[in-house]
């Protein structure tokens, strides 16, 4: 598939999911990430950093990516807009890890057409950060994502109503979010 | 935590009803400059003889500049905003208060004799200009770095300066109704000064508050 054709049907599946498409939400983010993983390692490898949490940039990505959807503009084209929130992730990791020079990044529309899937020994520094989170935003972060449990099944199961839920993962991954920030910093 | 069990969170988290960067910024420039003239009406407000005053050029024209600084800084703001947002042309908006000020300024110096140049320029509120400016930006400068949080900008330091610049310019149009020294050579000297005041603290502001 050209880059172009994926592009746009990257943005229709975008505004699927500002639609409320979760299905169609979390196969976009998939792909994604698949992209920006590929476009870290050879980031990550051009300046010689090794690329040992090219998983952590991936994440920081996706949480971005998901936080800042309202500053897409919408229109035909995904791309670019992914690829500028993964540069500035990217950029962010290499000074964390003191990288003096900071390569010029490739474009990304150069990686999309050679997508990277996740290394299965992975691990991220999200597990370490979600610490940090009040004690209940934690446990509904985990069965969501580590579980795979429904919102209503959390719900219930917390008895918490569907709302609260929803509403105190938004935050925990708006405080997620903010960790890793000040770990950068 | 792998990559795909952080996806399963954030798809599961739904798409929220936001508001558009537009709107909001919008609504923050709105709540701060009204904030701001109720700060200035409740302290100095506009001069005696403002009714009198709007009738010469050089008064009107001290609106024109501040104007000029307030609605491209704003503009820009809200361009920022966007991770893959490109300066280019959009940054020479930001010269048009300084080209008109320029312009106003060789107009001064065309009319009025050379002697009085300095004394124009000092004028009698220099000070006043340089403490009214800023002391009237604060509010603008909070709502809109507040509002601008939700952006994502690629470098968050200038975006806080152009948040200073938009501010300035709300503060810099109501002091412009006070203050009694209307000629180019005093605006020049006096309010790019205390612009780059709220500037230096926007970009301050911007460097903490608007990373992402």
């Amino acid at each position: 598939m050209s880059d172009v054709q994926s592009d746009e049907k990257w943005a229709q599946m975008m505004r699927a999911a500002l639609g409320g498409d979760e299905a169609v939400y979390r196969r976009l983010l998939e792909e994604i990430g698949r992209s920006v993983r590929a476009m870290a390692r050879g980031a990550f490898s051009r300046a010689r950093v090794g690329d040992a949490d090219v998983e952590d940039v991936v994440q920081e990505t996706l949480l971005a990516i998901h936080l800042k959807r309202q500053t897409w503009d919408g229109g035909l084209k995904l791309a670019p807009w992914v690829g500028a929130i993964a540069r500035h992730k990217i950029i962010d990791a290499m000074r964390r890890r003191g990288a003096r020079r900071i390569e010029p990044i490739e474009d990304f529309e150069g990686v999309l057409a050679a997508p990277e899937g996740e290394d299965p020994h992975a691990r991220s520094d999200a597990e370490r950060l979600m610490q940090q989170l009040a004690p209940r935003q934690r446990d509904i972060v985990r069965s969501i994502s580590l579980e795979g449990e429904s919102i209503s099944a959390t719900a219930m199961r917390l008895s918490m109503t569907e709302g609260a839920v929803r509403v105190a993962l938004h935050r925990a991954l708006k405080s997620l979010a903010a960790s890793w920030r000040e770990a950068t910093q | 935590m792998k990559t795909s069990e952080l996806i399963e969170a954030l798809a599961a988290d739904p798409a929220p009803r936001m508001p558009t960067l537009r709107a909001s910024l919008g609504a923050a420039l709105a709540l701060g400059a009204a904030l701001s003239a109720a700060m200035f009406f409740a302290t100095i407000g506009p001069r005696d003889d403002f009714a009198q005053a709007v009738h010469t050029v050089r008064f009107d024209l001290k609106f024109v500049d501040t104007l000029a600084l307030l609605l491209p800084s704003a503009l820009l703001c809200l361009h920022v905003l966007r991770p893959d947002a490109r300066l280019r042309m959009w940054a020479l908006l930001l010269l048009t208060p300084m080209v008109i000020l320029a312009l106003a300024v060789v107009g001064e110096m065309l009319v009025v004799p050379q002697s009085e140049w300095g004394t124009l320029m000092r004028g009698d509120n220099a000070l006043h200009c340089l403490r009214v400016i800023p002391l009237l930006s604060i509010a603008p400068l909070a709502v809109l770095i507040y509002a601008m949080r939700a952006g994502a900008p690629q470098n968050p330091t200038l975006a806080g300066a152009l948040a200073g610049a938009a501010a300035a310019g709300i503060a810099a149009t109501l002091y412009a109704s006070n203050c009694t020294d209307d000629s180019p050579l005093f605006v020049a000297s006096w309010y790019p000064l205390a612009t780059l005041i709220v500037v230096v603290a926007g970009a301050a502001a911007g460097n903490r508050f608007l990373r992402w």
